[in-house]
């Protein structure tokens, strides 16, 4: 009886707080999200996505909070080469990674001032940007003359557009496939999944050093509970 | 040769300050029941909890700026440049939930066993009083990472006392300190999370243990272990030394001495208790985006609400039957209402049998649903509202509301079990 009272009462309080939707991320209008399937450990995508960002985002979008010599050392670029090829506007190699956009103008250009975007993957998860850069489609109605099925009436325009075309949408709010671009859909996707990377890895740039720093902390902890256990045994058999 | 210098040491000390013998009477010496189960674990955990969030305080406080204009860029700096930013942040971020998670377990052990009866009352008093100053604690503190949901959802708290009829308005203007949430309110937020709030909350644990120790740990039997003086037979008395305060009043039976019988325990709990921990924090830091809300990654805007507005998880069941009442004061009324009568729980139960164990079937019931609604509750405060929730919510607040309306009823002449004198082996 009071073993089953214990089981039962635990196993409610825990059971019905596990079963609170504990996956479900930000909440929101619910946007079907393509799987973005990026992998934070692939060096070579993530110089591709800074590459991609320093050419066609940078320019409106800052990364206020990351520095070029902390992505030089974690991409695995070198210095010179960073200042070389990735930097272009004058900034010190140990400043933030920022533009010259000024805030007031532009947010009268866009309707509102283009976002940092250091924290945009933990804002709305890397599914959400891989998605959104591949659902513009002409909108005649539109400053820009494109709209976004994930993102409506967005401000931006399609910045990638030189490399993806652009896709028209029927009235099922189903896209066509892109045309005018210089890359096949296929390569559109790497582009767009690379440039995914880099947002996630800023977002967070320890995060990889966080599992990698959690399993030793869990495995000392399995290893201290069960020394820890047979302590305790060892005690408590004066008492029973 | 060293020994011989500590004991020296000591003696030196126990002539000015009464080190040894406090150690003994709380800890060397003091007579827990020998019975404790899983759930004795989360007092220690408790404890273990607030130093974790008062030492990763102190560190985040060092590089962390109270400012409306460097709050959020400030934490990135946290996250980026400090050697084990990240590591101190998480630590903090997940200790906040944590201490939820400890202390409704720590609660729900209460209520299960009957600790806050007779003559616990003062202990369970003080016990809600750290509630209620950790709920204040834990809100102040959200606000600090100056994120838009920081911004909103302290929006929302601080507007509940605009329903005090009359000095509503004027009320939540001295809470803010401008017309606003702004730099001003960071700033008397910061200052009360880390030194008001804290220096209370210690003050509040350590009389909680104090009065702990002045009426002895409750066990799950609820039996006593503290008899008469002189009522028991010199061979049932436990075989352990414990000290005079409390062996010179009464028969001590069934029990061992905290140290350090307890204390490798609560070790191998700490351990296990560490590894879940640490199994959110390095794995899923955001809790699912429960821990950390994702709106939280982007600077307090004014001008741009959050699409759905949810406190952190930990409040959720105190703000959906805030919600559930159509009307603002009257749910403001019901939410505090609903702490009131945690507080009032020694009064509502005129039961004399503590355990769960020796109650009637009826309290089994009355319990289980009370945990099952306040799940629920909790499970609603972190959604949005829709007209089912909303249903569920109204139940599950009678429910809740419920537990000690009929607690009060029954427990007066309550069908119970005899309790035996001794805890069994």
């Amino acid at each position: 009886m009071k073993k089953l009272f214990i089981a039962a009462t635990f196993g409610i309080f825990v059971g019905l707080l596990a079963l609170t939707p504990f996956s479900a991320t930000a909440s929101g209008p619910s946007v079907h999200l393509d799987k973005a399937n990026n992998d934070l450990s692939d060096k070579e995508s993530l110089k591709k996505g800074f590459k991609t960002y320093i050419n066609y985002c940078l320019g409106c979008h800052q990364l206020q909070y990351q520095r070029y010599n902390r992505t030089f050392a974690d991409l695995g670029i070198e210095e010179a080469d960073g200042i070389a090829n990735y930097m272009y506007t004058g900034d010190k190699v140990g400043g933030h990674i920022l533009n010259n956009m000024p805030t007031k103008e532009a947010a009268s250009w866009f309707g509102s001032a283009p976002p940092d975007l250091t924290l945009e993957a933990r804002l709305r998860s890397p599914d959400w940007i891989y998605t959104y850069l591949r659902s513009f489609h002409i909108d005649e109605s539109r400053p820009f003359g494109v709209n976004n099925t994930v993102f409506k009436d967005v401000g931006m325009p399609h910045v990638l557009q030189d490399l993806q075309g652009v896709s028209t949408i029927d009235e099922h709010g189903k896209l066509s496939p892109a045309m005018g671009g210089t890359l096949t859909a296929e390569e559109y996707d790497v582009v767009v999944r690379d440039l995914t990377n880099f947002l996630e890895y800023v977002g967070e740039p320890n995060k990889l050093e966080r599992k990698a720093l959690g399993y030793w902390v869990l495995a000392f902890l399995f290893f201290f509970f069960i020394l820890s256990y047979f302590l305790k045994k060892e005690y408590w058999k004066d008492v029973h | 040769m060293l020994m011989k210098l500590f004991t020296d040491f000591m003696g030196w000390v126990d002539k000015r300050l009464p080190v040894t013998d406090a150690w003994n009477k709380h800890l060397a010496q003091y007579p827990a029941p020998k019975n404790f189960n899983f759930w004795y674990f989360f007092g220690s955990l408790a404890m273990l909890v607030l130093v974790n969030q008062i030492l990763t305080g102190i560190w985040l406080t060092m590089n962390y700026e109270p400012s409306g204009d460097g709050a959020f860029a400030s934490i990135e700096y946290i996250m980026r440049d400090v050697d084990f930013g990240w590591l101190l942040r998480y630590m903090h971020s997940t200790g906040a939930s944590a201490f939820f998670v400890v202390v409704y377990m720590h609660m729900m052990r209460g209520l299960m066993y009957g600790s806050y009866q007779k003559p616990r009352e003062l202990l369970w008093i003080f016990g809600m009083l750290i509630f209620l100053v950790l709920m204040a604690e834990a809100f102040m503190g959200y606000l600090l990472p100056w994120g838009n949901m920081s911004y909103w959802g302290a929006q929302v708290i601080i507007s509940l006392f605009g329903a005090v009829p009359i000095i509503g308005d004027d009320l939540t203007l001295w809470i803010r300190g401008d017309y606003v949430i702004s730099g001003a309110t960071l700033n008397r937020f910061f200052a009360l999370h880390v030194i008001a709030m804290p220096l209370v909350l210690v003050i509040l644990v350590f009389l909680h243990i104090l009065a702990l120790h002045e009426v002895g740990s409750n066990n799950p039997e609820g039996i006593d272990i503290k008899k008469p003086k002189g009522s028991v037979k010199p061979e049932e008395l436990s075989k352990f030394t414990f000290h005079k305060q409390y062996s010179e009043k009464y028969d001590i039976v069934d029990a061992v001495p905290f140290h350090p019988y307890y204390s490798v325990k609560d070790i191998m709990g700490v351990a296990g208790f560490l590894f879940l921990f640490c199994w959110v924090m390095f794995f899923a830091p955001e809790g699912g985006g429960y821990f950390m809300e994702a709106p939280n990654f982007t600077p307090a805007n004014g001008l741009k609400t959050p699409e759905h507005i949810a406190p952190v998880w930990y409040f959720g069941p105190f703000y959906t039957i805030l919600r559930v009442v159509p009307d603002k004061l009257l749910g403001a009324v019901a939410m505090f209402g609903a702490i009131v009568m945690l507080f009032a729980l020694p009064w509502f139960d005129r039961g004399t049998v503590k355990s769960v164990r020796y109650r009637s079937k009826l309290h089994l019931v009355n319990l289980i649903q009370f945990a099952i609604c306040f799940v629920v509750l909790g499970a609603l405060g972190t959604m949005p509202a829709t007209p089912t929730a909303n249903l569920i919510g109204v139940i599950a607040s009678f429910g809740y509301f419920g537990f000690f309306i009929a607690l009060w009823f029954y427990s007066k002449n309550e069908n119970t079990k005899p309790v035996p004198e001794r805890i069994a082996d």
